[in-house]
């Protein structure tokens, strides 16, 4: 019987220790990336990094701006092109689509998320980067390419989202609703979706943190010019794409090295701020 | 009320038209690949070593590292992060430490995956002076892996019904005897399936990988070495189109390709297949 209560409570230490693991490497992640990152206020004011406009480490310049209008630019488009068609997705798979086509499409959806980013920057690059450049001028690498393959990229996860979140509303809400005649667009507009309110806002906000992070299907098609975005089809380059290009020929320690650390440590901040961002969503939901 | 009748007829056909363009937009991206990416592969491709600079090279290094780094980031994550989803679903009382744990599961699984990259570079590349590694890139890779891991294996925990664990508990079991012999059999097929989505994004990912595991390969191949450099396919598709000097960047790079999107789809069956065996014994 002691045999058995010892394993019980080691069991349960060991279990507690892979909990707190995650909480440890969380917070040296944030430790480590955070340090190497600040160190660059050693040499480079704040304010040039902010808010300069010029990239140029060997000469001294470390204006981060253009980086952080790309991102946001990019990762923009993605939720504008990638919001709408991944709700009017999960509004047709919940409420319209006859079952063979919402098997079909719940596939669909999982082969879009089986496909890897890098493949995405690639067909992107390599199709549509050049129907770009012939159809609507302009170098054809650039923000809007790459808010394409961000909206594609984040389409399924607010398409599976938003589908729970339209099918766990309760359904007498709807049925109460087509009761009185309105039609099913109306009850779909006016019942269910603003039952789904705080689930398809959460999913969104995920869908710009995972967008503004990704890395190496925007760094393939953005053009990687370190320069502020100055058409929709000009080459610019984003937080994540300057790091991807940099990081391997900076040597530690340096403030070029730093800045790269310091935009990896901003990224980290941004994407930390969306998850309590969906946390105060979320309970907002659930208060009302 | 005839107008009301028009409006929810237009919006029918706007929704319709949006399912199917989602997959015109699936088959614009798949056709492709598989259309120029299927011939490139032959036995050739699969078996030879790549070239930085010649053409006709393969890519079988690419794939042996491919499958060999998932599989370790896999090892190393699985254990830790089906304990720590166990934890959070059997033992976790509500608390401040309960709430601190559930927050870095959420804040890992946003960490951007450059990040993580990065994060890695500093500790195996950097700081244990390893260099490029195989091992490096799998143990960064497996921090990717982890909070995915955790919520899977907590929801699949908190789905299997509270009668199997008054049953097992009001028989005399201890709650980790209940939570070895009932709870965890009646979870694993939740967990798997959360164990492919894990593996298809491990065996596709970039980001963490370029600056952990390197983009070059060792001299031969096989190499289990697991402090020897190990580019895998998808950073191989990366480099040879963003760096590359090889002639034939783009037979390589479609050729990849579709190598990887059947290799994810190849361990969707091999876990799936099991999977709905069990599923039926279970029965």
């Amino acid at each position: 019987m002691n045999r058995v209560r010892t394993a019980d409570r080691t069991a349960r230490a060991v279990l507690l220790a892979s909990a707190a693991l995650v909480a440890l490497v969380i917070a040296a992640i944030l430790l480590f990336v955070g340090s190497e990152g600040l160190k660059l206020f050693l040499d480079v004011s704040p304010l040039e990094f902010f808010f300069g406009l010029t990239w140029n480490p060997p000469l001294g310049r470390y204006g981060a701006l253009p980086f952080l209008v790309g991102s946001l630019a990019a990762t923009a488009i993605g939720l504008l092109i990638g919001a709408p068609l991944g709700l009017a997705g999960a509004i047709f798979m919940a409420k319209i689509s006859p079952p063979w086509m919402r098997a079909i499409l719940r596939q669909a959806s999982n082969l879009f998320v089986g496909i890897p980013s890098v493949v995405y920057g690639y067909i992107g690059m390599t199709l549509l980067v050049p129907w770009v450049r012939e159809h609507l001028g302009g170098q054809g690498f650039g923000v809007l390419v790459a808010g394409a393959i961000l909206a594609i990229m984040v389409m399924p996860t607010i398409l599976g989202v938003s589908e729970d979140a339209l099918r766990a509303v309760d359904p007498a809400l709807e049925e109460g609703s087509l009761g009185l005649g309105a039609t099913r667009w109306q009850t779909i507009w006016l019942v269910t979706l603003p039952a789904a309110r705080p689930r398809i806002l959460a999913a969104v906000i995920l869908a710009f943190a995972r967008a503004f992070g990704e890395t190496t299907a925007v760094q393939m098609v953005i053009g990687n010019s370190p320069v502020l975005v100055r058409s929709l089809t000009h080459g610019t380059a984003t937080l994540t794409s300057q790091i991807i290009m940099e990081m391997g020929q900076t040597p530690p320690g340096s403030a070029w090295n730093r800045a790269l650390f310091m935009m990896a440590f901003l990224l980290l901040l941004v994407s930390l701020l969306m998850i309590l961002l969906v946390r105060w969503v979320s309970n907002r939901g659930v208060a009302r | 009320m005839g107008r009301q009748q028009l409006v929810d007829r237009i919006a029918t056909g706007v929704l319709w038209a949006a399912g199917v363009l989602i997959l015109l937009i699936l088959a614009g991206f798949l056709l492709p690949i598989l259309v120029e990416g299927l011939p490139v592969i032959d036995w050739q491709f699969l078996s030879t070593r790549s070239s930085a600079v010649r053409a006709g090279g393969g890519v079988g290094a690419q794939l042996f590292n491919t499958v060999y780094i998932t599989g370790l980031s896999l090892l190393f994550s699985l254990p830790i992060g089906v304990g720590a989803g166990v934890y959070l679903a059997e033992y976790a009382r509500p608390g401040r430490l309960t709430e601190v744990i559930r927050l870095s599961v959420e804040a890992l699984a946003s960490v951007p995956s450059i990040v993580l990259g990065l994060f890695g570079m500093i500790i195996f590349v950097n700081y244990m002076g390893w260099g490029f590694t195989i091992l490096g890139g799998a143990l960064s890779l497996a921090l990717l892996n982890l909070p995915v891991l955790v919520r899977v294996t907590e929801e699949a925990v908190q789905a299997v019904p509270r009668s199997y664990r008054e049953g097992s508990l009001g028989l005399g079991a201890t709650r980790w005897q209940t939570t070895a012999k009932v709870v965890l059999p009646s979870a694993l097929p939740g967990i798997l399936t959360g164990l492919t989505l894990v593996a298809g994004r491990a065996l596709g990912e970039t980001a963490v990988l370029i600056y952990t595991a390197g983009v070059t390969v060792s001299r031969r191949f096989p190499n289990p070495d697991l402090m020897a450099a190990g580019e895998t396919l998808a950073v191989r598709i990366w480099s040879v189109t963003s760096e590359g000097l090889v002639p034939d960047a783009d037979r390589i790079a479609m050729g990849s390709s579709a190598l990887l999107i059947l290799l994810v789809l190849v361990v969707n069956l091999l876990i799936a297949l099991p999977l709905y065996r069990y599923r039926r014994r279970m029965r």
